[in-house]
């Protein structure tokens, strides 16, 4: 079917090391699935077979943060829950990436409160803030593309021995 | 006798004086008692064996703002022997707002009075565990008093650190 049925002999291609290190990383970015509220259920039909986040490369949601790329908060975050996703936003090894899911996590959404954090981006250095409410599975796997964009652009060295601090910079 | 006539009729005979207010509005009885009576009657509907007011549904209170008295609590309770839904009313007069336990009457008490002392301040005197329900530990101000700014007090709940 693919490259291998053409190779008649042992094949080679010549690439560079950030081209091939960026290709498989945005081939297989792992999320975590932070599921706070109804958010969550969009997210999770994003994984079904109809929209399918298999074809990404993504279809591993992992529950341990520590074998995960991209943390996709979906949810409305409160005060209180702020110090919970930012722990295991901070348990995720390098690098890593923030999808900000819906209204809610964007902006506080509906819920201009005095509970709610109105945005996520007070306390996490967000890659791409998804519309909607909750936004349907299509728009998250939208928001997954363009990270893969993102992604693709890195170069391997990028994340080289960088402190916390600068790290969070160059993600923002 | 209906049961409603029943009902305030019982409590006019054993607290008489301090019976404040008896409503009957929407075909929804409320008793207003005064504050220092409000256990005593507590016990008092629970234990009779004609009345047998056996669940306590919700406690939460209100906050008037501007009135003498500010704040009144109310509580919601249910008796399956009469298969009737009563609400009791205690205005409270001091400040800070206090007013004595009902979680020695009704065991369920004891949550939805930390849920009222989190959200009005209303401090219950002799409560088991008088900590905060919802909003954190340390936090200073009662978010659902009518003082209390919509978006909150800036910088009182923390966020984690987030690098510049």
């Amino acid at each position: 079917m693919g490259l291998e049925a053409v190779l008649q002999k042992d094949g080679f291609l010549t690439t560079t090391i950030d081209a091939i290190v960026a290709w498989s990383r945005k081939s297989s970015v792992w999320p975590m699935p932070m599921g706070i509220s109804c958010c969550a259920i969009e997210m999770i039909a994003a994984a079904d077979p109809k929209y399918d986040i298999a074809r990404f490369g993504s279809e591993v949601m992992r529950f341990s943060p520590r074998q995960s790329d991209l943390m996709i908060v979906a949810g409305t975050v409160t005060y209180k829950m702020a110090q919970v996703v930012r722990r295991i936003y901070d348990q995720m090894p390098e690098p890593k990436w923030v999808i900000a899911m819906g209204a809610c996590t964007s902006s506080g959404g509906m819920y201009r409160s005095y509970s709610v954090v109105q945005g996520i981006d007070q306390f996490l250095p967000v890659d791409v803030y998804t519309a909607g409410c909750p936004p349907r599975p299509e728009n998250l796997l939208n928001a997954l593309m363009t990270i893969q964009d993102k992604i693709g652009k890195t170069k391997a060295r990028d994340f080289q021995n960088r402190s916390l601090a600068e790290l969070e910079h160059s993600q923002n | 006798m209906n049961t409603k006539e029943l009902i305030v009729e019982k409590i006019k005979e054993k607290f008489g004086e301090s019976v404040e207010e008896v409503s009957d509005f929407r075909d929804d009885l409320c008793i207003t008692i005064k504050k220092d009576q409000i256990v005593n009657l507590g016990k008092y509907l629970k234990e009779d064996p004609d009345l047998q007011f056996i669940m306590c549904k919700d406690v939460t209170a209100i906050d008037w703002a501007t009135r003498k008295k500010r704040f009144t609590t109310v509580y919601h309770i249910y008796s399956f022997k009469l298969n009737y839904a009563l609400r009791l009313k205690s205005n409270i007069d001091d400040n800070p707002p206090t007013i004595e336990t009902v979680s020695f009457v009704w065991q369920s008490a004891n949550w939805y009075e930390r849920e009222t002392w989190d959200m009005y301040g209303i401090k219950f005197i002799n409560h088991p565990d008088l900590r905060r329900m919802y909003m954190p530990e340390g936090f200073e101000y009662h978010p659902l008093r009518k003082d209390f700014p919509v978006l909150g007090i800036p910088g009182s709940l923390p966020l984690p650190f987030k690098a510049e």
